[in-house]
């Protein structure tokens, strides 16, 4: 792909963007959470109550498939000497593989 | 400040070891004035480069005590270290013999990266007035001082990391351009600057900003290099 460098950045900017904003507000609902000392059951019985809540993790494990992966490819290129296509593609595998995890993951909440 | 000075130097080429020599201090003595006693008084065969002298041409960056610097504007009692000064070639560039490294790499990034000027009218027969207060001058002017000493090519460990990387001078020179409203090329320029060792590679970490002898920013240069190309690269524009 022509300039896949600046596509990438441009990518991971964008996620950044939006895992900012998600992360804080995972936290807060961590917090909330525990502090209320929320069951499992009935914190399921709240993300299951609204559209809402899985449809904000299912973007908030997008944004963390596309950064993590576009951040670690940067890492690998950079301190060690794997470069190249096979490196690529095993980010690419490593992007999906995060996709796949996290949006199970959500199916169980939604 | 008097007596003798234990001064290490590079020998070799890739390969190589630092050989220590006693040089006597003087007053306002310069690291180039170190070297300079060696090869004229100690050993002839030491291969070393400068030419100005007084931080103007960009000839005589090498390392010292760890540091890229111009060794000409580097006072000894400014770095010397518990009595000694360990002075070695540029890194990141090919070591040709002992403190003279090979600029091309340095040189054709500049080619690379654009950085010539690209007149838009060659025919021009009056002198372009640029107001001095200009907002696109002053990014120019803030930039354009480089002397081409590869100082922060030395210190930019993206530039370790990665060869390819254009660098902190080259896409420097290319920001100054890019600004310089008689340039007649401003796309080309972004489009040099936005292929995959470009403008994104840098992380900002500030190296070639700290050890710029001449005080320019090559890092806000070059962070100024993303924005413009991450918009025309969403306009559809490059």
């Amino acid at each position: 792909m022509k300039r896949l460098e600046l596509w990438l950045y441009i990518a991971q900017r964008g996620s950044a963007l939006v895992l900012a904003p998600l992360v804080f507000l995972h936290l807060g609902v961590i917090l909330y959470a525990v502090s209320g000392g929320l069951s499992a059951a009935e914190i399921l019985g709240r993300t299951r109550s609204s559209a809402l809540w899985p449809a904000i993790y299912a973007l908030f494990v997008v944004a963390a498939a596309v950064h993590g992966a576009i951040g670690l490819r940067v890492v690998i290129r950079e301190w060690t000497a794997w470069n190249g296509r096979s490196l690529d593609l095993s980010a690419l595998a490593f992007a999906l593989l995060l996709l796949l995890l996290g949006l199970r993951a959500v199916q169980v909440i939604a | 400040m008097t007596g003798t000075l234990k001064v290490e130097i590079w020998r070799g080429a890739e390969v190589g070891r630092f050989e220590t020599f006693e040089v006597p201090t003087q007053p306002s003595q310069t690291v180039l004035d170190l070297v300079t006693y060696v090869q004229r008084k100690l050993d002839p065969s030491l291969s070393y480069r400068f030419a100005c002298r007084v931080g103007v041409c960009g000839s005589c960056a090498m390392t010292v005590n760890g540091t890229p610097r111009w060794t000409c504007r580097t006072h000894v009692n400014k770095v010397a270290a518990e009595g000694k000064v360990r002075i070695g070639p540029l890194r990141n560039l090919p070591v040709i013999k002992d403190l003279a490294t090979d600029m091309a790499p340095f040189f054709d990034k500049m080619q690379e990266a654009r950085g010539r000027f690209i007149p838009s009218d060659a025919g021009a027969k009056d002198v372009a007035v640029v107001a001095p207060d200009d907002p696109t001058r002053k990014e120019a002017a803030a930039g354009i001082e480089c002397i081409g000493c590869a100082v922060c090519h030395s210190a930019c460990d993206v530039v370790a990391w990665r060869p390819d990387y254009l660098g902190p001078a080259a896409l420097n020179r290319a920001w100054t351009l890019v600004n310089d409203v008689r340039d007649g090329d401003r796309k080309g320029h972004l489009a040099a600057v936005a292929e995959d060792a470009g403008c994104h590679a840098c992380h900002g970490h500030g190296s070639c900003a700290e050890h710029c002898p001449v005080g320019l920013n090559p890092t806000r240069s070059i962070a100024g290099l993303k924005r413009l190309v991450l918009w025309a690269a969403l306009r559809g524009d490059l």
